[in-house]
């Protein structure tokens, strides 16, 4: 099976479906929508059947595995394939795509730019996200990474609300600032696997196979760190998030905070680890205090928002605060907690950006202070809103609980006060979604919230998947899990750490043998 | 000398020394027969909660009987579960049933499973029973409420949460029930949503548990680091071989987790405001069972709080303050059913009390529990009839005389008060006056506390009881005619009061024997006989019974009288618990919020912003250069990409 091209066929038909969309008539909108939903499908499809036969256990790290010379005097080629990490981000944003054209079907109608240009940013922003992710060649994985700035551009920019415009610049700036320090880092990487292989190299598994001196991997980790921490982001690289996430539709907003910053920490976990173990390990403990800083920043900063889209954004900057601490406590449970978070939390938000959207179409406004009792007219949709807050503040039985307590649990064996700071973020976290909803859905009806209807079928399509998966992987996290696992096996190797043992081990075998030797002892003593 | 021989009678006498140790050290036997449906249990009132909840409306007509045949199905379940554990021998009764595996992450492993022995059982028969009782007389209760259907399903939805908490096999899988009874909690306080008094309540007791939930899991963090697991049989199998003070910190973090679900010291501010929800749900929730779950986390880990004294005597205090905070605050309620919560509070600080007690309190505290079940649950019932009979009224000082109105209710209250005072043969008098007589074999001033206590529940129950019952009636004009409740309340309450009368002695020896497989027990060896301690306490009863009475019997103003002492005006602050939390916790942290939401805008964002605007400033000089023509543009792109080509040529050659 992994003969097919599976990887390359579905990054390319969101594209090919772009073009279609642009070759439209303008004015078949309604059409062009369609078309957009359909297309989108597709991909969803060709990943399930992907992940089938994806095999967990296999020994090679990449499966479904195509490489093309592309630029052989640099020895760039485009090679994609697979791990259970990435994997896991394809299944995200093939997920989202789809209900983020569902959810916001209306949102562009009104807009500067055409409707159909809309649908067809977003699938080509589709391609690009599973071009960053499938890459396995280092240039090839920079290209699309910088690739994804100009779709998002242009849907703040032309698709947004007020401050679309400075939201899209300034997103740009830091961007490109974090990818210019990538592009300086890389080359740097070339060099020194030239200097080290005789022919320089961007591929991945030749790249973590490296000997780079620890100083060199210092100065090349800060680039390439720099450049994921911003695009995560992490505090305090995290202004522009807030900003973009605000002016932008919720559909967007949703594919930018779930999918897009999760290159930021992909990039930490694939390509900074296991490329420079020695430079990761040193500036650990200094990322870690930047996450828990992050976790419980986000999340103070969180409670005191008064606009719903950027109270939802710093909570996110809180969780990726947390995603953050699990990558570089660098244990079993920590990494594969983090990466179960990457998917939890695009799901999470994803849910509560597109409720938030439907509450600010329907109210005409992004205050908190505007709304009040709309659960009374509109029921259903605050139950939604409350199961998605309640899966943002991890809520046992919810998969993000397990991801969350997952990081804990591994940050704590080896950084104990860190993980102890970290879990009060759960009562933060609790503050926030709580007094969000509180505000907004109880209490008496406030005006102006009157014509707040409920939701229709086609938004509640978009919602009840993500809630669904939310609470399946909740109850039944093994599907994911077995997938991770393995991957972050690999990963603790080729960075050379190890889970700590246990201070108590199991009655079963070291206290049985002591007891033997014990024994032993007294009958020789008594002997002599 | 037959060296082999001996080695393997050493070795062999190990083995019985280790499982002398312990108890618990008897692994579980893994579920067959009958056992092996224990998962019906959560399955049927989770299954009641999600069709009343997905199919929404349709429902309305039928969902409150489906709810209340779920809960009763569980009940039956669990009886059959008990019988069963009845005629196995002591050492056969406990079960586990693996149902599939949940996280399992390199070393971290931890199953859906569930465990029954004779702790557990205990919790789903009163559970399933008082819950069904609950389920029905709400029947009544509930009957012109629109959203009738949607609080069904929230109870159907506590009870499956909170018999997960009591069957899970592990500490985090028991964090899921901890926190879905949490979530029901909430969603129940704030089921009257339109009030803001009771959306401000509901997010305060989800937020204040929280804090205790930080707790449970530093706990579950360090059992994990310590013992490689984080199931019951793994931790609490040997836990004396890791050292002291990490088993300190461990009981520190459980007993911060209690404090929070069983509204102990300092984490009790939430439990009073909790009365905002309709009164089944204090009568279910906040009385009978889930606070009562940290004295079932305390009890449950017992191996742990074995090896570690100082844990246990900071169990042992909280206890005791929390059974003096809660029984002053009900001195001073006129809120029928906020003096009843800080009787429940004080009652609760008995049973943490006794369970830092150790071997000699362990079964005391869960006796207490299940007493103090079947007769707070009566009396918030009682109060809830009232309630209805008097059109929602709460303040006792417009109540008076109800007992000619409300004979059944009376009747039933009443054996409630009785039990609570501890007056023989109420089922009160056997769990309380155990308490107190092990406290006081381990230590003389907290069995003093146990006995004062014991003095004071005796006055505001009398208090309560005489303002509500007795001396003339002071009912406002709108509630001119009192009426007793329909049949379907007064049957629930009536089955709870004759709990209240036997439940003592009918358990009366028999739990120690049931449970000291799974807990432990010590026989508690006082100088003197238990019969002067129960003189004593009775004598105490008494006296604060009859100051009450002679108090409240006749002139009890409309209105509270301002000019009270100073420990007055604090009780009915709720001891300034909630000033405190406002000092000390929300002013400064609106201040934080604010001031840091501030310096992100105008700090960190501005300082970015002014490193963009000097480089626009710069930009600006630099645009001299520009000349405006593309070709000039297209030459600077092409020196910019001969450069990286050249230094990637360079490099390779």
């Amino acid at each position: 099976m992994s003969s097919l091209p599976w990887l390359t066929t579905i990054g390319v038909i969101p594209l090919i479906g772009a073009l279609i969309l642009l070759a439209l008539p303008k004015e078949s909108t309604e059409l062009a929508k369609k078309i957009a939903l359909g297309v989108s499908l597709l991909p969803l499809l060709l990943v399930i059947g992907m992940a089938l036969n994806f095999d967990a256990n296999s020994e090679s790290e990449f499966q479904f595995v195509q490489s093309y010379e592309w630029i052989p005097t640099f020895g760039i080629s485009f090679s994609v394939g697979v791990d259970g990490i990435s994997l896991i981000l394809i299944a995200l944003s093939v997920i989202l795509v789809p209900l983020v054209i569902l959810a916001g079907w209306n949102d562009a109608d009104d807009a500067m730019g055409s409707v159909k240009g809309y649908f067809a940013l977003l699938l080509i922003l589709e391609t690009f996200m599973i071009g960053v992710f499938a890459a396995t060649d280092v240039f090839l994985f920079y290209v699309f990474f910088e690739a994804m700035l100009i779709p998002v551009y242009f849907l703040i920019g032309r698709y947004g609300g007020p401050g679309r415009q400075y939201a899209a610049v300034k997103f740009l700036l830091y961007s490109l600032v974090g990818g210019l320090l990538m592009l300086a880092a890389l080359i740097g990487l070339y060099v020194v696997s030239a200097q080290e292989l005789g022919t320089g190299t961007f591929d991945f598994t030749t790249l973590t196979n490296l000997n780079i001196d620890p100083g060199t991997q210092k100065l090349l980790f800060l680039g390439f760190f720099i450049a994921f921490a911003i695009k995560a982001p992490l505090v305090p690289f995290h202004t522009w998030l807030p900003d973009a996430a605000s002016a932008s539709t919720p559909g967007t907003a949703v594919l930018l905070v779930g999918v897009l910053d999760k290159v930021g920490t992909f990039g930490m976990i694939k390509l900074c680890l296991p490329i420079f173990p020695a430079a990761s390990e040193f500036y650990a403990p200094a990322i870690i205090v930047l996450c828990v800083v992050g976790i419980i920043y986000g999340a103070l900063l969180a409670i005191g928002q008064t606009d719903l889209k950027r109270l939802i954004a710093y909570t996110s900057i809180s969780h990726f605060g947390f995603i953050g601490l699990g990558i570089f406590a660098m244990t079993t449970q920590a990494q594969s907690g983090s990466t179960f978070y990457m998917l939890n939390h695009g799901f999470s938000t994803g849910a509560l950006f597109l409720i938030a959207g439907f509450l600010m179409t329907r109210r005409g406004s992004r205050l908190i202070a505007d709304f009040g009792g709309v659960y009374r007219v509109a029921p259903v949709l605050a139950g939604l809103f409350l199961i998605a807050g309640l899966s943002s503040l991890s809520l046992p039985g919810m998969s993000s609980f397990i991801s969350e307590f997952l990081v804990l649990v591994g940050t704590f064996e080896k950084y104990t006060v860190a993980a102890v700071i970290a879990t009060f973020g759960i009562v933060f976290a609790a503050l926030y979604i709580l007094l969000m909803y509180q505000r907004t859905m109880t209490g008496p009806l406030k005006d102006g919230c009157e014509k707040i209807t409920d939701v229709k079928g086609r938004e509640a399509l978009a919602i009840i998947p993500m809630l669904v998966l939310i609470v399946a992987l909740g109850v039944y996290p093994k599907p994911v899990l077995d997938v991770v696992n393995p991957a972050v096996e690999r990963i603790m190797i080729q960075t050379g750490q190890r889970d700590p043992e246990p201070t108590v081990k199991p009655l079963g075998e070291t206290q049985a043998t002591e007891r033997v030797q014990e024994a032993v002892e007294a009958i020789e003593g008594g002997a002599r | 000398m037959n060296i082999s021989s001996t080695l393997a009678s050493v070795v062999a006498s190990g083995q019985i020394e280790a499982s002398n140790i312990d108890p618990s050290v008897n692994a579980p036997a893994v579920a067959t027969g009958a056992f092996s449906f224990m998962w019906l249990l959560i399955a049927l009132p989770l299954l009641g909660a999600a069709i009343l909840l997905i199919f929404g409306k349709r429902t309305d007509k039928w969902g409150p009987y489906l709810a209340i045949a779920m809960s009763c199905g569980a009940f039956i379940v669990g009886a059959v579960m008990y019988l069963t554990m009845l005629g196995l021998p002591a050492n056969d009764r406990p079960v586990n049933l693996h149902i599939w595996d949940w996280v399992i992450v390199g070393d971290f492993q931890a199953p859906i499973g569930m465990q029954l022995d004779q702790l557990s059982i205990i919790f789903v028969l009163l559970i399933t029973f008082v819950g069904s009782l609950i389920h029905i007389y709400s029947l009544g209760y509930m009957k012109h409420d629109p959203e009738k259907r949607k609080f069904f399903a929230y109870l159907n939805l506590f009870v499956a949460a909170m018999l997960l908490l009591v069957t899970a096999d592990s500490y985090l899988l028991l964090y899921v029930g901890w926190e879905g009874v949490g979530l029901a909690s909430y969603l129940l306080i704030g089921f009257w949503q339109y009030k803001p008094s009771a959306a401000v309540a509901a997010k305060k007791a989800f937020v204040v548990n929280r804090v205790g939930d930080v707790g449970l899991s530093i706990a579950i963090m360090l059992m994990f680091v310590t013992f490689g697991s984080v199931t019951f049989s793994g931790v609490l199998e040997d836990p004396a071989a890791a050292n002291e003070s990490t088993l300190t910190w461990i009981g520190l973090a459980l007993l911060l987790a209690a404090c929070g679900k069983s509204a102990q010291f300092p984490l009790q501010s939430w439990l009073l405001d909790a009365m905002e929800g309709p009164t089944p749900v204090s009568a279910l929730i906040h009385a009978a069972t889930m606070v009562t779950a940290g004295v079932y986390l305390i009890v449950r880990s017992a191996p742990i709080f074995d090896a570690a004294p100082d844990a246990r005597t900071a169990v042992m205090v909280i206890g005791a303050i929390t059974l003096i905070f809660g029984a002053i605050i009900g001195c001073a309620k006129d809120d029928i059913k906020k003096a009843l919560a800080g009787s429940t509070m004080s009652q609760i600080g008995y049973m943490i009390l006794a369970a830092g007690l150790g071997p000699v309190g362990y079964v005391f505290a869960i006796f207490h529990l299940v007493t103090h079940g079947f007769f707070k649950a009566n009396m918030f019932l009682g109060a809830g009839s009232i309630m209805h009979g008097m059109n929602d009224q709460l303040d006792m000082r417009r109540f008076g005389a109800l007992r000619k109105v409300m004979v059944i209710t009376f009747i039933t209250f009443s054996c409630g008060w009785l039990a609570i005072m501890g007056v023989p043969p109420f089922a009160g008098f056997y769990s309380k006056d155990k308490i107190i007589e092990a406290a006081f074999g381990v230590n003389v001033i907290v069995g003093a506390v146990a006995l004062l206590g014991a003095g004071i529940t005796a006055f505001y129950m009398t208090r309560l009881w005489t303002m509500t019952f007795t001396g003339k009636s002071r009912w406002t004009d709108d509630n001119k005619h009192p009426h007793e409740s329909s049949a379907v309340m007064w049957i629930p309450m009536a089955i709870l009061a004759f709990l209240s009368v036997v439940a003592g002695f009918m358990l009366a020896g028999a739990i120690e024997t049931w449970l000291a497989p799974v807990t432990g027990f010590e026989e508690t060896e006082l100088a003197v006989s238990s019969l002067v301690m129960e003189c004593a306490s009775l004598a105490l009863v008494v006296l604060g019974a009859t100051i009450a009475y002679l108090q409240y019997r006749r002139d009890v103003p409309l209105v509270a009288p301002q000019h009270v002492s100073p420990l007055t005006v604090a009780a009915r602050q709720d001891l300034y618990g909630d000033a405190f939390n406002e000092e000390v916790f929300m002013r400064p942290g609106q201040w934080l919020t604010r001031s840091m939401v501030f310096f992100d805008n105008r700090g960190i964002d501005a300082l970015v912003n002014g490193i963009a605007a000097s480089l626009g400033g710069l930009s600006g000089r630099m645009r001299r250069i520009q000349t405006g023509f593309a070709r000039s543009y297209a030459l600077s792109m092409l020196a910019g990409a001969v450069i990286v080509v050249a230094t990637l040529i360079l490099v390779r050659m």
